[in-house]
């Protein structure tokens, strides 16, 4: 039996030996295309007979409405947004991806820790503090990291409705140009990635790619992943 | 190691003091008899308390109205909460060289979140952000004393103050009880561990005042805007 492990903390009251799904995460900045090749995963599963189920940032019932409002005036200082960004993963984490795991379900996630970890960091958190909040996560079966540069990311930004004030760090003391802004901030996410990338040993994937090549490539290395370890079809 | 609270400590112009104790210590009427007293010698005091950051305050109470909170998110939707005070009330005004006194502090957390089952060195690992008081007095209170205090006042406990979440008892009341015990088992540790200022809860209230502001007097030379500080009788 394959049992499950925490980043060295602990989730109180929960025995991690209950928990028989999978949990595979997708990573990767805003505008990468991680929604679409979840879509896709998620089909290609379900067509083989897995039980799926799916969670993303913010989706916590009691934490995503706060978030948004405290979002809308930019009025939380830098520690407290992170903390609010924890107690949104902590609710999901407990309501969400534990019941689907202890079930048995294949739970794809898309984003984990990770960007909120380097989230934090692009605001001037300390590496080791904000990884030790998270310490109570579950670590995943396995993480795939869409990767790509900032200069590929910004036409496909433009194409899908623009720049983000909060993807691009506007409330950052990095300048009121928001081009400027997107192009330092997302250069800094994609480069904390990338250390994650390798502490954490994430899958990398090319994201620079045809949708279908790489929907092709994570599809077979889910299924693999699943296949070798004999979880069960319906 | 310097990955907990309390390991850095950044001095500031002002003086930060805070009190602890369980529900019914008497307390927040100490701090309130205190705040009126360095006000009224002169003083520039910034009061602040437990839970009341406005944003987050929502969440709170979404989440305890409808018992979506666990142990976990119990202490991280507080530490969100206190974060946020500690960076837009408390460490301005320590800056700008007021006292700044503290209904609760992290100690609370420490406390509460640890009898919850709460691993004890994560949550002190959440709390590092925060400044360390000046002086953190703790008011010792017998636990049937606080128990009585508070049951004699109230008609009905609160879900998560009764503890009742934890299934400690199906009686709210025993659950309360049995709650608090161990949140006072808790704060004897704290005591120790960051030499809490012990304040006897049970004396008179003007007894335990008077003794108060002789611990504060001597550490307010230098603070901005008091009289010069003499002796009150």
């Amino acid at each position: 039996m394959r049992r499950a492990e925490t980043y060295g903390g602990a989730i109180p009251g929960l025995q991690p030996e209950d928990l028989s799904g999978w949990l595979i995460v997708v990573e990767g900045t805003d505008g990468v295309g991680r929604t679409t090749h979840i879509d896709l995963l998620r089909a290609h599963l379900e067509r083989s007979g897995y039980a799926v189920a799916e969670t993303g940032l913010t989706r916590s019932d009691l934490a995503s409405r706060g978030i948004r409002r405290a979002k809308q005036g930019n009025t939380l200082g830098s520690t407290a947004y992170n903390l609010y960004y924890a107690t949104d993963f902590a609710d999901r984490l407990e309501h969400q991806i534990v019941p689907a795991l202890r079930s048995g379900f294949v739970m794809l996630t898309d984003r984990y820790i990770y960007s909120l970890i380097v989230r934090a960091i692009a605001r001037g958190a300390d590496p080791e503090w904000i990884k030790q909040v998270y310490s109570f996560s579950l670590k995943p079966d396995a993480v795939f990291y869409l990767r790509i540069e900032v200069p590929e990311l910004v036409p496909r930004v433009l194409a899908n409705g623009g720049f983000d004030y909060w993807e691009s760090g506007m409330d950052l003391p990095m300048g009121d140009d928001l081009y400027e802004s997107f192009i330092r901030y997302q250069g800094r996410v994609i480069h904390e990635l990338d250390g994650l990338a390798r502490e954490y040993a994430f899958h990398t994937l090319d994201a620079t790619r045809s949708v279908e090549v790489i929907s092709d490539e994570l599809c077979s290395r889910v299924s693999a992943l699943l296949r070798g370890a004999g979880v069960p079809t319906a | 190691m310097t990955g907990f609270y309390g390991a850095q400590r950044t001095s500031y112009p002002g003086r930060l003091f805070i009190v602890e104790g369980v529900d019914g210590s008497g307390k927040s009427t100490q701090l309130n008899l205190l705040a009126q007293w360095l006000r009224s010698e002169g003083f520039l005091v910034i009061y602040s308390e437990w839970n009341s950051s406005p944003i987050v305050r929502a969440t709170t109470s979404r989440g305890k109205k409808r018992r979506l909170l666990t142990p976990l998110t119990f202490s991280l939707i507080h530490a969100t909460d206190f974060s946020d005070r500690v960076e837009r009330e408390i460490i301005p005004s320590l800056k700008a060289g007021a006292i700044v006194l503290a209904d609760r502090y992290v100690y609370t957390a420490f406390a509460r979140d640890v009898a919850r089952g709460v691993d004890p060195l994560w949550v002190r690992s959440l709390y590092r952000f925060a400044p360390v008081p000046t002086t953190a007095f703790y008011f010792r209170t017998p636990l049937e004393v606080g128990l009585k205090r508070i049951l004699s006042t109230r008609t009905k406990l609160k879900h998560y103050e009764a503890g009742m979440d934890m299934n400690f008892h199906p009686d709210p009341n025993e659950s309360y009880r049995i709650f608090q015990a161990r949140i006072l088992v808790e704060y004897e540790k704290l005591v120790q561990e960051y030499r809490l200022h012990v304040m006897d809860a049970v004396q008179p209230v003007e007894v335990q005042q008077r003794l108060l502001r002789n611990a504060i007097r001597p550490l307010l030379e230098d603070v901005r805007g008091g009289k010069p500080v003499h002796a009150t009788r």
